[in-house]
Formats: C-alpha cells, structure tokens, sequence
C-alpha cells in the first residue's frame, strides 16, 4: 500500500514536472525568459515597477525613522525595480558564473535555505580562504540604509561590488566577469529584456542594479510577532510573549537597539564579543569612519529570521542563539581581552539575567521567523554551472 | 600643579580682574522681562490646528467599560479583558506584576482611597512595571517600587498621559516615555533613581510639568527630541537637574526646541551613582541645567541654587569623552538662549575642567554659567547678572520670554495615516495573503480565481470566512484566521480580492 502510495506520488510528481516544463515561460531560443510579474508582496505599477506593500504601511513613525513599538512604520525601503530586474538579479544570484573561478554563486553564503546565511561561524571564498567574518542574512535587506558588517556600504548596489571582486570572496576582476558573462549565449538578451532602454545593457552597473533588485525582494513581515504586532493577541504564545517583556524591557535593553519593527536601529555599536580562538580584533566600523572610538564596532543587525542563521555575531563565536543572548549578562567588557580599549556601547550593562529569561528571549526571537514570501529558486541558471 | 605656579596664577587673575573692571564704570542696560517681546520660534502647528491643545489625550466622547482590579486580582487580565475605550480602576494593594498595553485608549488609574494607593512593587526582581505601546493610554495614580528595570516606559504610543504617580527607586528610569508624539507628563513624584527619574527619549511634542524629581543621577531628561517643554517641575539633590542633549549613535540625531521654564533647580550635589558606561555616569555631582549638542533650548524663569558644579552648562560633545562618535550627530549646541532666571551660589565648588575655563577668563569664585565650546546664534538677556564664564559670544536676546506659548502638545493628538480603503486592500492582499494565495495557480491556498468563484458578489461572507477559517480541503493546510485585522481592513481586502484581474 505504501509502495502504492508512493509511487502514485512520483508519477503525480512527473506529471507535474512536465506540466511546469510544458506552461513555464522557458520560450526563448536561450531557454529563459524573465517573469513579467512582480513577486509577491509588489504590485505591479503602470510603468512596470514593482512596489512594495505591507502591512506596517498602515501606520507611522517618529520622525519617518521607522522605529518604535508594534504598529509602528518601517524604515524607508529600496522597491520600483522592474519583475524583470529582479528576476535576472535571481538569476544572477544563483550562477557561479560571477566569481573569479565560476565556482561560486552568491547563494553559496547567502543560501535561502539558511535563511539566507551559510550556516557557518565565517563564510569560505570561491577558492577555500577563510573570511574573517560571518555571513548576514538577505532578508529585509531592502529597509537597510548601510549594509556590511562595518556599515561601509549605503547603497545594496555599492555593496554587491564589495564580494563580486574581494579577494577573501567571489574573487572575480570587472573584466573577468563582463568575459565570463559574455561566454553565456543567454545573458545579453536577458539584460536587453531588463534593461530595455539601456544601449549597452551588459555592464557592471546593471549587474549591480538587477541583484539589488532581486535581494530588495526578500521580504519577511509575516512571522508569528507580526501577526501580535497587528492585533492578534493569541499568535504568540505564553513563552514567547514573556520573551517579548524581557526584550523590550529596560533590565535586558535588547529593543533599545534591535528595535521594532525591523529589530535593528541600523546604528553600529561596539559590544565586545571575543573573537574566535587565535584571531586578533577585527576593528569594524573604525576603519569605516576613521575614529577610535568605533574601535571594534558593527551594524546591530536585524533579528528578524534570526533563528535560521546560527552562529551568531560578526565572527560566529556563538554557536546557538542562547549562547548569543547569554553573552549579553556575563558582564560589562567579559570578553574583552586585557590591554584591549574598547568604547563599550553603553546599554551594554550587567542586566543579571536568570536563565530562564535567557529561554524566554530565544523563545522570543524564534517568532520573528518568517520565510512565506521564499522566492522560486532556479533549477538551472543561464551559464549551466548550477550544480 | 604645584603651589608656586599657583600662587603666581592667583595673582596674575587678581591683577587681570583688577584691571579689566577699573574700566568698566558705565551703568549696565536693564531689560525687563515684564512686557516684552514673546519667543516667535519654535513649534508652528498646523494652520487649522492653532488652537492650543488642553492635554495630550483627547477627551473621550463616551466611555467604555470600568474595569475594577482589587487587591489579589491581576492588572494584567483586566489589560487583557479590556477593549480600547475601556477604563481599568485598580485599588489600593500591593500588586507584583508586570503590566503591558498593547492596544490603543486604555485608561489604566489607580484609586487612591484615603492616602492609600495602589502599589506595584517588583520585589527587586521583576523588570519593568508598566509597558504601553498602543495610542492614547492614560497612567495616573501609581505606586510603584522596586522594579530593576523602569517604573512606566512607552514604546512609540503616541497621545499619552502620565500623572499623579509616586515612584520610588525602580531602577534605570522612573517614566520613560520613547519614540512617541504628544504626551503629558505632570504631577509625578520620582526619586531613588540610578539614570534619570523623568526620561523623554527620541520623543516629539511633550510636556513634563508639576514633577518633584530628586535622589536620582539626572533629575529630567529630554534626549534626542523636539518641541518639549519643561516647566514648573521641582529639581532637587539629584547628580544633574534638568538636562537637554543629544546622545550620539541613536537613530533619532536632534535635539531641538526645547524650553526649560520656571522651575526649582536646587542643590543637585548627590554622588553620582550611575551605571559604568551610561551617559548620565558622565555628569558632574552640582550640575544644574546641562545642555549637551541640544540646539534650540530657551532657559527662562528658573530658580536656580546651590548646585556645586555651575547653574547652567552648556557644551558639545568633545566635553564628553566617554560618548561615541556619530558622523550624523551635530556635536554643538547652538542657539542657546538664556533669559531671566535667578541664580543663586552656584559653582561653590566646582570641577577641574569649569575651573580652566573660568581661569582663560580669569574668573574665580561661583560660576552661574559655563559655556564650552562652538555655539551659533546664542542669546542671553541681563548678562550683567550672572557669574558667567564661556559666553563672550552669545548675543543680546531680541526677546525677553516665551508667554506666547503654551505648550507644544498636539491640539485633537498626533495624526494617524490616513488610508484609503482601496488602498487597505492591496496594503493586505499583496502584504499577507499573497504569501499563499495567487491569482492563478495554486500555491499553499487555492488561486485567487478559484475563491473568486465562490464568493463573487459577496465579500461580506469572505470577511465571515477568513475571521474563522474552517479547514475545506483535503490536500491543502487550515489558513491561519485573519481576525486580528480591524473590521475596516477585512472589508477592504474582501472587496480587492474579489476584484483583482491578474
């Protein structure tokens, strides 16, 4: 009966597949055509721009800052991408035909399936090197006004540059990747169709425009606290909620910083994690802005999907979320190496948290999880090199 | 420094003064504040709303359900129980509980019978007592004690009222309203405070008055935010009175608009005792009035005594050295503006860094104000008045007070979004539903098509549906229901969906 069962299920899952095959719009010569809707979320505008809605779009904030409590705005977002932008940015995305040795994709250390991580204390590089520090998350990425680690980014344009050509990451050069892209019979035509009013549509800059695009798309505002944040008093649970009155309570401070609604204040902060064993200080934001005083500080990042994305922290020193969330009542500057100056954040303090507050704000933090908007992952991409 | 260099300093400043007041025999100008022109700066409400608000809560048209909590009952469930409109009375008693309001216009009041009022106490084990993140809430007439965290504190509720509380050591901040427009916080007695008794952060339009704030690091805070008024509060033997500034790294990056009116500011010499690595651990034991990068601050009226430090600070960041560094944070305090006050043996012993300032200008003795630091367009009326050190460039004020203003409250409340309902519609169909649901094809719900088939003409039954879903097919998931959306938003998305084309 089993076997019966089964094997019903593998012809329904043929039939399926080809019925996919048979009404997917793989219509052009070079077998991709991108998706002329927006994904979901977007409405689709008359001039072909996709643009966001949700629900947090029924309220305001202070200022316009998109911080503050449960039925507040968010922050301002990048949207009004074409669907056929953000589909070649998917395409993109996902085609190791970027880095330098084409083995490589931005979904290797950025996998929808690790919440957009890699499931990694510090992400590898197409060639084996050891990157200093962890992978963040995509999602929500649209709502962030600075992006990396150290904030030395504005624009999820100027960002995409940082791994397409970093040594320690994609590993590629310009020229080796308009050439290597240029080897793809697809690409040209996919770039024509996205960028239709561009004369030569194959450059860096659209590159750069079509993954901003698409990485603008990952939207997570539907999880259990969203549906608390609107009115639903029931959708998070009694551990969860007793959670939630620690994390914003003024003993833990966690929302002072990872404020709601996007559960982060976008500022960077200096905590003092311990670097894993062997590896000297990353400074962080003082190379950024050149001062002291930002010695070893990082972007607080979102919480959002946090449970999907262990370990945790610039360098991936917490394995566990609970791990994280302990580091922050061991004590004011615990980590800190002796002879090391750090300008320690000042809601860094001694909240003495017992542990069953520490189960709570895990608790918490894993109803912040939200995947229902995933977008389509390709089973193959124009180069042919997905494997 | 050794006592030889000292001794030759005194005498050079003796000299210098000696010399510079010999020279100064014209009678000062006398400006009265009686009369006069009035501030013209500041909060401009909107053109149909100039008519000054009298509080910061609407006054209610009708009321809702009283819901009555006795000694040994929970604040709490009656939270819960309550619907926005409702009003919860709470009894004299002792009640260990931490309360949250997350839902708009709850008026949550103690009864205060005889003296006797109603007493949160967190046995210094709770966190925070009260929490309110919704709309127009009202907390009036409270104990509360012992939490570790605050006594009141709001996240982004806007229209808010605090009064009539008696807090008393509760840990970090006694009444922290944060990221909210348009709230009152008067008539409340705050003391045994680690940071600040009265805290309003990264807020608009706010209104502290009628507080005794004292025994606390900082008296009253009001930290990146705008258009707040600080009046007739009494300020005693806290580490610092009344502060304006803006701290650095925080998403909110001004401080603006501020008046500090007419109120007691008195021997603020209590050790500081704040938290290491907290901003207020910064502020010297005998500050008065600090004003910190805050731009816009008005000084007027006060009585300002016995405050060991100086009666009025005023500085920008590089003061402080135990602050981050924020490329969007303005680090002076500009427009400053100082009108009458009296002062009183303020300075009698104050620090190092007040006393190489004062010493660049070879002033001794008390010190009523020290200004450090760049300043524009800085003001100060009879500045003949005041032992004052650091104010060289400040202006004659054009204006001698602020009478013309009430306060900066948001006559009939802060704004809500209007939208539109068609608008609600998409905002929730593309927001939520599309999650599951597309316009052809199956997702982890039937297509949009398929549901139109059922409910054509009808949204009233599809709003009926998706308050409490009944699960319908074999093969597919139970939808979560969608009851938490307000009548008005179900109707909407109803009507888009049924509508929808593609």
């Amino acid at each position: 009966m089993m076997a019966g069962a089964n094997r019903a299920n593998a012809l329904r899952t043929r039939f399926l597949f080809w019925l996919v095959l048979l009404l997917s719009p793989y219509s052009s010569a070079s077998g991709f055509d991108l998706n002329d809707q927006c994904p979901p979320s977007f409405a689709l505008s008359s001039d072909n721009q996709c643009q966001l809605r949700n629900l947090y779009q029924l309220y305001d904030s202070l200022q316009g800052q998109g911080l503050g409590g449960l039925k507040t705005a968010l922050p301002h977002h990048r949207d009004g991408f074409s669907p056929q932008q953000i589909d070649l940015g998917r395409l993109l995305f996902f085609d190791p035909v970027l880095s330098g040795n084409k083995d490589l994709s931005c979904a290797n250390c950025h996998n929808p399936a690790k919440g957009f991580s890699d499931g990694m204390a510090r992400s590898v590089g197409a060639s084996g090197q050891l990157h200093p520090r962890s992978a963040p998350t995509l999602w929500n990425s649209a709502f962030l006004k600075s992006l990396l680690w150290d904030a030395r980014a504005d624009s999820l344009e100027q960002q995409a540059l940082g791994p397409l050509f970093s040594e320690l990451e994609m590993a590629n050069t310009p020229e080796q990747l308009m050439a290597n892209l240029n080897q793809v019979d697809a690409y040209p035509e996919l770039f024509t169709q996205a960028f239709p009013n561009s004369e030569d549509a194959m450059v860096i800059a659209n590159i750069t425009t079509a993954l901003t695009a698409f990485q603008s798309s990952l939207i997570s505002l539907n999880s259990p606290y969203d549906r608390y944040a609107h009115g639903d008093s029931k959708a998070l649970n009694p551990e969860q909620l007793e959670g939630l009155n620690v994390f914003r309570s003024f003993v833990a401070r966690c929302s002072q910083c990872h404020t709601p609604p996007l559960f982060t204040n976008q500022q960077v902060a200096v905590i003092g994690t311990p670097e894993p064993e062997g590896m000297p200080r990353d400074i962080g934001a003082q190379a950024t802005f050149g001062a002291e005083r930002l010695r070893g500080g990082f972007k607080v990042p979102t919480l959002r999907n946090i449970a999907l994305t262990a370990p945790y922290m610039h360098s991936g020193r917490f394995a566990t979320l609970r791990e994280a969330t302990e580091f922050y009542t061991k004590g004011r500057g615990h980590a800190v190496p002796e002879g090391e100056e750090l300008l320690l954040h000042w809601h860094i303090s001694e909240p003495n948290l017992t542990p069953s507050e520490l189960d709570r704000l895990v608790d918490f933090m894993g109803a912040l999880s939200d995947e229902s908007f995933m977008p389509e992952i390709p089973q193959q991409v124009p180069s042919g090199l997905l494997h | 420094m050794n006592n030889k260099i000292k001794i030759v300093l005194v005498i050079i400043i003796f000299a210098g003064g000696w010399i510079l007041g010999s020279n100064n025999n014209t009678a000062p100008v006398i400006t009265s504040s009686m009369g006069g022109a009035s501030y013209s700066g500041g909060y401009q409400p909107e053109a149909q709303a100039a008519v000054q608000a009298e509080g910061a809560v609407a006054l209610r048209t009708e009321q809702g359900q009283i819901h009555l909590v006795k000694n040994g009952d929970s604040i709490q469930a009656a939270v819960e129980a309550a619907q926005p409109g409702d009003t919860i009375q709470v009894m004299p008693g002792i009640y260990s509980e931490t309360v949250y309001i997350d839902k708009d216009d709850i008026h949550l009041l103690g009864v205060i019978q005889e003296g006797k009022r109603a007493t949160m106490d967190g046995l210094g084990k709770l966190n925070d007592a009260i929490l309110y993140s919704g709309n127009n809430v009202v907390i009036e007439n409270f104990r509360i004690t012992k939490y570790k965290g605050n006594g009141i504190m709001g996240q982004a509720g806007n229209n808010f009222e605090i009064r009539n509380n008696v807090i008393v050591d509760t840990g970090i901040y006694g009444i922290f309203p944060q990221l909210g427009t348009n709230g009152l916080v008067e008539h409340n007695v705050v003391s045994g405070i680690e940071d600040a008794a009265i805290y309003i952060g990264m807020s608009d339009n706010i209104h502290v008055s009628y507080n005794e704030v004292f025994d606390s690091v900082a008296g009253i805070e009001i930290e990146n935010s705008r258009h707040a008024i600080v009046e007739h509060n009494n300020a005693h033997n806290n580490t610092g009175g009344i502060l304006a500034f803006v701290t650095p790294g925080l998403p909110i990056k001004t401080t603006e608009d501020v008046i500090i009116r007419n109120n007691f500011v008195l021997n603020n010499n209590t050790p500081n005792f704040g938290a290491p690595g907290s901003i207020v651990s910064g502020i010297p034991a005998g500050t008065g009035i600090l004003v910190m990068a805050a731009d816009d601050v008005i000084i007027e009226g006060n009585i300002i005594s016995g405050n060991k430090t100086a009666g009025i600070i005023v500085n920008d960041h590089s003061f402080a050295t135990t602050i981050t560094m924020d490329v969007e944070s303005d680090p002076n305090s500009d427009r400053t503006m100082i009108l009458d006050n009296v002062m009183l043996n303020n300075g009698y012993d104050t620090i190092a860094e007040v006393k190489a300032v004062a010493l660049t200008e070879l002033h001794t003795g008390l010190v009523d104000i020290v200004h450090v630091g760049s300043s524009e367009g800085s003001c100060i009326v009879n500045r003949h008045r005041y032992r004052a050190v650091g104010i060289g460039n400040y202006g004659d004020c054009d204006f001698t007070n602020t009478d013309s203003i009430d306060n900066y409250l948001v006559a009939g409340g802060a704004d809500r979004r209007v939208i539109h309902p068609s608008e609600r519609g998409e905002i929730a169909y593309l927001g939520v539903c599309t999650g599951c649901h597309s316009y052809t094809g199956r997702l982890i719900g039937p297509s949009v098509q398929v549901i139109q088939a059922m409910y054509a003409g009808n949204p009233e039954a599809l709003v009926e549906y998706i308050n409490a879903p009944v699960k319908k097919r074999d093969n597919f998931p139970p939808m979560p229901a969608q009851n938490y959306l307000d009548a008005e938003t179900q109707m909407a998305v109803a009507t888009y969906m049924l509508a929808l084309e593609k």
